[in-house]
């Protein structure tokens, strides 16, 4: 009976006692939300072009930022160790395609999957031997004090961290929609063999997305470094990501926003108020039952392409 | 003719080589052997490096100025745990029977370790030595012989934070009403505070509530956002570890929390936590059972022995650390205990049965503190056949933006509480066991 109180009745009191903690929790929630969309976009952007799940995201991740904070020690500007990031990010991506992808293509996607875990164990032992597994402080200037409105506390980091994930989903829907590459990519993301019979190169292709997720994994690194300081730990991020992917979709960019915002919300909602009924520290499977619940009704997610085979 | 020449220098740079592998063997066979298990790898890397650096640093040091303990030379082999129980499990059955007497005693470094190799340990006659970790209810060596928990342990560490907190209201009376909080790394170690938090509770009226954090603690606004907006509590404790800890204090201060009434276990008050959080750990305290920084005597031993001769085991920049210097405290407590094993058994390799005695009997006064380089870094501990923990002091110390500063003297546990939970749950072990326990 107690138990039944607890989840049913209240959390609704709580709620509707405190709505400004509830208003509080709910934009917390979303702004943590768009933090797992941008780890989640970096495994849309591959799953699309190649139907791989690329276990190697987290790991990129880490390497990215690992890369920029090591590179700022040794004296190097921000911009500087920036735009030398994005060079190694886009030479990892070169080399990627052209040692591990290259020589399996036409090979089932689940032997591509297990490449991308070897990947993954090399990038972690990689990063770690040229920078050193010392936790590193990432300071790139955004600012971490918090903020009230109207008796709302927001963090003055979330917000900037919502910004720069929305400036990055807008530069990439141009990149989609826009450019002739971004045309070519959604050709070879809808079918491999057509888009190459009309002579679309599926080498390049591939090697500008990793490149491009490899970009995007830095600007997560960005955002999570400063948040939690880069070290290992920074890989396993990618979990996080994973109940987003399953609501979302695999194929979709919006999928994978309105995914991260969906789980951030739930999550955290459920830890406030549901959390105590259940010994708390619900909200990591919290977020994969939420996710699950949505396959029963969605199997291929909410924006992710419909399979219609027929047979 | 060259064929010739080559076969002879072959079988020189054979015969050369096979000498020195027999020197080194023999060496080796007179050599005590310490088994090392570290994790220089996975997600509590950071953590585990400068400790596994600090226990080799000062066993080299031994080995390098005084030519081991009592003219025996000391040899470690390293086995990376991962941090993860089964990996533990397997170094131990590795390492256990290696060198002419078999390991000296394991330091497993993770509670879960310890829970796992208690009893594996026990029936091969081997100590466990689990310096402020593991479970507490080991201290009573009546039931757990083999297991050593000095000088401190997660219960007495609790009472003495709560001894602390009531310093800073006006007094343990002045703790009825308050609101205490803790967040914990929801795990066996995590955990391990939690009774004596509750029976406190029930002593000095205060409102106790806790916060579990699942592994890794990435994310834990919901928790803050519980703590700092809906709870406020006056204080909140927190027994974390690896990222979880960084995390914390940034979320911490994003809700407005005061860093100054944060205090943490002895294994979230190093700089790893702390660095990464930056600005935002500015005042934050925790728990301490041995001084930081490197301008004790055996600092300056080490740099010019080990590190000036290039022998070090890691990046110089780690020594004086906190978690360096907690792997030096380790390696002090088991090299002691083999020196006072020595004492007895004479002057060679020991058995991990022999070395138990030693542990046993380990009286590290302030004297012999002194005389090791170690005056005013750790507090003497005298261990006991029924006591495992030695005296239990802890100090607070406190972050300033650059380096750990101590801002207490030891603080006493409540043994009265602490012992006599200690007697109950190793009590409720040895009857689920069927452990007779030692007349002590």
């Amino acid at each position: 009976m107690e138990f039944l109180q607890a989840v049913f009745v209240d959390p609704f009191v709580s709620i509707y006692e405190y709505p400004l903690f509830f208003i509080e929790v709910l934009i917390g929630g979303l702004l943590t939300g768009v933090m797992y969309s941008l780890v989640a976009l970096g495994f849309v952007l591959i799953f699309k072009a190649s139907g791989v799940f690329n276990f190697a995201q987290g790991a990129m991740v880490l390497f990215a930022a690992l890369t920029l904070v090591g590179l700022m020690e040794y004296g190097l500007p921000l911009w500087a160790a920036l735009i030398i990031t994005v060079g190694i990010m886009v030479l990892l991506a070169l080399v990627i395609e052209r040692v591990v992808l290259r020589p399996l293509v036409n090979q089932e996607h689940i032997i591509l999957f297990m490449a991308t875990i070897g990947i993954t164990f090399f990038l972690d032992g990689f990063g770690q031997m040229i920078w050193g597994s010392d936790v590193k402080l990432l300071d790139v200037g955004i600012p971490q004090d918090p903020i009230e409105i109207k008796g709302v506390l927001i963090n003055k980091f979330d917000i900037w961290a919502a910004v720069i994930a929305g400036m990055l989903v807008m530069l990439l829907a141009v990149f989609f929609q826009r450019t002739r590459v971004g045309r070519a990519l959604r050709a070879v993301a809808d079918d491999h063999q057509a888009a190459m019979s009309v002579g679309i190169p599926l080498k390049t292709i591939w090697a500008i997305v990793w490149s491009v997720a490899g970009i995007v994994g830095l600007v997560a690194g960005i955002i999570w470094g400063s948040k939690l300081g880069v070290q290992f730990s920074l890989a396993l991020i990618a979990l996080k990501a994973l109940p987003v992917l399953i609501l979302g979709g695999f194929t979709s960019v919006p999928g994978a926003i309105i995914g991260g915002l969906i789980i951030g919300a739930g999550e955290k909602v459920a830890e406030v108020f549901w959390g105590s009924a259940f010994g708390g520290a619900i909200e990591d499977w919290f977020a994969y039952m939420l996710a699950l619940v949505f396959l029963v009704f969605r199997p291929q997610g909410l924006f992710g392409e419909k399979i219609i085979e027929r047979v | 003719m060259q064929h010739k020449l080559t076969s002879t220098a072959l079988a020189a740079v054979i015969a050369v080589g096979g000498v020195m592998a027999t020197a080194l063997a023999a060496a080796q066979d007179n050599a005590q052997f310490i088994p090392s298990m570290v994790y220089r790898t996975g997600p509590y890397a950071p953590n585990g490096i400068p400790f596994a650096d600090g226990v080799a640093d000062y066993i080299n040091l031994l080995n390098e100025r005084d030519g081991g303990i009592n003219g025996v030379k000391l040899t470690v082999e390293e086995c990376d745990t991962a941090y993860n129980n089964d990996r533990g499990v397997e170094c131990y059955e590795r390492m256990k029977n290696n060198g002419p007497t078999g390991a000296a005693a394991f330091s497993p470094l993770s509670t879960g370790i310890t829970y796992a190799l208690i009893e594996r340990a026990t029936a091969d006659k081997i100590p466990i030595f689990s310096m402020g970790y593991g479970r507490t209810d080991a201290s009573d060596g009546r039931v757990f012989p083999y297991v050593f928990t000095m000088p401190t342990t997660y219960w007495s560490q609790a009472t003495a934070m709560i001894e602390y907190i009531g310093k800073e209201e006006g007094g343990t009376d002045k703790l009825k009403g308050k609101k205490i909080a803790l967040v914990y790394h929801d795990s066996a170690y995590g955990k391990e505070p939690i009774p004596t938090l509750e029976k406190l509770a029930q002593k000095f009226g205060y409102q106790f509530s806790k916060f579990a954090v699942p592994h890794p603690g990435l994310e834990q606004k919901a928790t803050w956002l519980k703590i700092g907006r809906q709870l406020r509590p006056d204080w909140v404790l927190m027994w974390g570890w690896g990222v979880m800890n960084s995390t914390a204090i940034k979320e911490a201060a994003g809700v407005g929390f005061p860093m100054d009434r944060f205090i943490g276990v002895w294994w979230s008050g190093t700089e790893q936590d702390v660095i990464p959080a930056g600005a935002a750990a500015k005042g934050y305290k925790s728990g301490a059972f041995h001084a930081a920084g490197s301008g004790f005597p055996v600092h300056a031993d080490i740099k010019k022995h080990v590190h000036d001769a290039g022998k070090a085991a890691g990046d110089a920049k780690n020594l004086g650390t906190v978690l360096y210097n907690r792997g030096v405290a380790n390696s002090v407590f088991v090299t002691e205990a083999i020196r006072t094993a020595m004492a007895k058994y004479g002057n060679k390799p020991l058995t991990g049965e022999q070395i138990r005695w030693g542990f046993e009997n380990l009286d590290l006064t302030a004297v012999r503190l002194k005389e090791l380089g170690l005056d005013g870094f750790m507090n003497p501990v005298k261990v006991s056949c029924d006591d495992h923990e030695g005296s239990g002091p802890v100090k607070i110390q406190q972050w300033d933006g650059k380096q750990w500063n101590m801002i207490t003297d030891w603080i006493p546990p409540m043994r009265d509480v602490v012992r006599p939970m200690i007697e109950d749950s190793a009590a409720a072990y040895a009857k689920e066991k069927g452990i007779t326990p030692r007349d002590c």
